[in-house]
């Protein structure tokens, strides 16, 4: 890879060893890539929950912590994903003050780098949405999908160690969607229906990412007439990232790269697959449950905007949850804030609900609690978590939010 | 003993001789394993309920799931962690997991479906520096 005198200096040690990890660490990289050099980064967010990190990752954080100031203080700004710990709510959802004090550790460490802990994966709603044509270095698969998508930035999915190289160093190794080639369309899906809900949107971004099934593979959807906003785009991008680990979609005539089809994609040669109606019920299908014992709902994944809290708040009003049904709505801090500051909390939890913040369920020890909790049959509007949840031993259900909180009510799946 | 060569793209890692365990599934820390018992949990997945301790597993791609980054290295200083992971194309993701790990990772084959290529039980070699897996089977 080529290098300026800056990057050198980096990869040098000069500016101290972090930074010199960091410029290896991208190196490796860049080389899997095939990264010609580097690009300047604008700001970075980092994926990095104590479950994933375990006792390994925090010491390594530490490790580049225990620095001096000057060398291991990020470059650029730098924000965080979901933590895996709301410390006013960890002992009601039976997490451990093990699981608490390493999640301290953690955040010390992060502190001590300048990393600004917003602690939420719908950045791009609530923090500093980037603008088209800026690069970043963004973790978490549903923001990626979501800035490059709606936003036109230019971000691969950075796992939590490349976001902290890129934040220490503001670059990152020019390869993937940094690069305007890979940005044009190779599967082209042609949808006749119109999505109604939010599941909805997530369930056609999961058979979209199903199909399309590759990191180097870019959909482009036409045929919806429906105007999406942005909950419906979070919830279809966050799932299309998930089952087909997809990081870029165009919607014709929505998203700012694809104001055509030909924008994107020559129609002639890339033909158009269909994606039938009944495709939407046989992805909900696969998920079943219907008339079973419902343990607990979840509104997670990605964290719910203050309109989805809104929503919800009306849903629940007046509403009792069945005494053996849990329902936990989570949200980001900022979200969290402005939602109690309008009674929507209140509201929420008056029905026996809880809210909770800067966390997200499946990032959460969501095993660990399963089993202290009882909790299995498991139901959620949010496609991305019925995709993820299975591996940690719950049955997932998928449905509308309508249906989730009727059936909160109701004790089981109706 | 019958040895075929395998030319892949340049990854990272260290050289790595196992033993093969191979799908044509695709592959997430996060959705498809059980970290702590070593196994792989997830029902819908093909190798669900089987080890993935110190094999070199071979699957078609990777899935979402930025967490992976993390859990290789977590995975690898427990000693509970495969010795290689091949694909047909890996995610980003996987690449940085592996590249922070010091774990061996190639894809990009050009002989065609790694998956195909390759067969449960076979003697592995991965050679990440020079891009090149050599299969040992009986």
């Amino acid at each position: 890879m080529i290098l300026n005198a800056e990057e050198q200096a980096m990869l040098n040690g000069e500016l101290g060893e972090p930074r010199r990890w960091a410029m290896e660490h991208m190196m490796r990289v860049g080389r899997f890539f095939d990264a010609p050099d580097f690009v300047e980064v604008t700001q970075a967010h980092i994926m990095a929950d104590t479950e994933s990190l375990g006792e390994a990752g925090v010491d390594f954080l530490e490790r580049i912590a225990a620095h001096p100031l000057d060398e291991r203080q990020v470059r650029i700004p730098m924000i965080t994903d979901p933590r895996g710990i709301d410390f006013c709510h960890y002992k009601r959802l039976k997490q451990t003050d093990l699981m608490a004090s390493l999640e301290q550790r953690a955040i010390d460490a992060f502190e001590a780098m300048g990393i600004l802990m917003t602690n939420t994966c719908i950045n791009y709603q609530t923090i500093m949405p980037p603008v088209r044509g800026e690069h970043l270095a963004f973790g978490d698969t549903g923001v990626v999908i979501y800035c490059n998508s709606v936003l036109g930035a230019y971000s691969n999915f950075e796992g939590g160690p490349s976001s902290l190289a890129a934040g220490l160093t503001g670059r990152a190794p020019r390869y993937g969607l940094h690069l305007d080639q890979n940005r044009w369309a190779t599967r082209r899906f042609r949808v006749d229906w119109e999505p109604r809900s939010l599941s909805d949107w997530g369930a056609l971004g999961g058979i979209i990412g199903a199909r399309s099934g590759s990191y180097w593979e870019v959909p482009v959807i036409e045929g919806i007439t429906t105007q999406p906003g942005s909950d419906e785009m979070k919830h279809m991008g966050a799932a299309m990232a998930s089952f087909g680990s997809v990081p870029l979609f165009h919607l014709v005539g929505i998203t700012p790269e694809a104001p055509t089809l030909e924008a994107v994609c020559d129609p002639y040669t890339l033909p158009a697959e269909v994606i039938e109606a009944a495709e939407l019920d046989a992805f909900y299908a696969r998920y079943g449950g219907k008339g079973e014992k419902l343990d607990v709902v979840v509104f997670s994944a990605p964290q719910l905007s203050l309109l989805e809290m809104q929503s919800l708040a009306e849903l629940l009003d007046g509403n009792k949850l069945h005494p053996h049904t849990s329902l936990l709505a989570v949200t980001s801090p900022v979200v969290a804030a402005d939602a109690r500051r309008m009674g929507l909390v209140e509201r929420i939890e008056g029905s026996g609900a809880l809210v909770l913040e800067g966390m997200c369920f499946y990032q959460s020890y969501a095993r660990e609690m399963g089993v202290a909790n009882g909790w299995k049959r498991l139901m959620t509007n949010s496609v991305k978590l019925a995709n993820i949840i299975g591996g940690y031993g719950y049955e997932p259900t998928l449905s509308n939010m309508e249906n989730c909180v009727a059936s909160a009510i109701a004790g089981e799946i109706v | 003993m019958d040895i075929i060569e395998l030319n892949c793209h340049v990854g990272v890692g260290p050289v790595v001789t196992g033993i093969a365990l191979v799908t044509d599934d695709n592959f997430s820390a996060r959705y498809d394993l059980d970290r702590i018992a070593g196994i792989f949990s997830r029902p819908q997945h093909k190798l669900a309920g089987q080890s993935y301790v110190d094999r070199i597993m071979v699957f078609n791609t990777a899935k979402g799931g930025v967490a992976s980054a993390w859990m290789l290295h977590e995975m690898k200083s427990r000693g509970i962690a495969p010795k290689a992971i091949l694909f047909n194309n890996v995610n980003p993701i996987l690449a940085q997991g592996a590249a922070l790990a010091d774990m061996a990772m190639c894809d990009r084959f050009a002989d065609g479906d790694v998956t195909q290529l390759i067969h449960s039980g076979d003697q592995v070699t991965v050679n990440p520096d020079i891009g090149l897996v050599t299969i040992s089977r009986a």
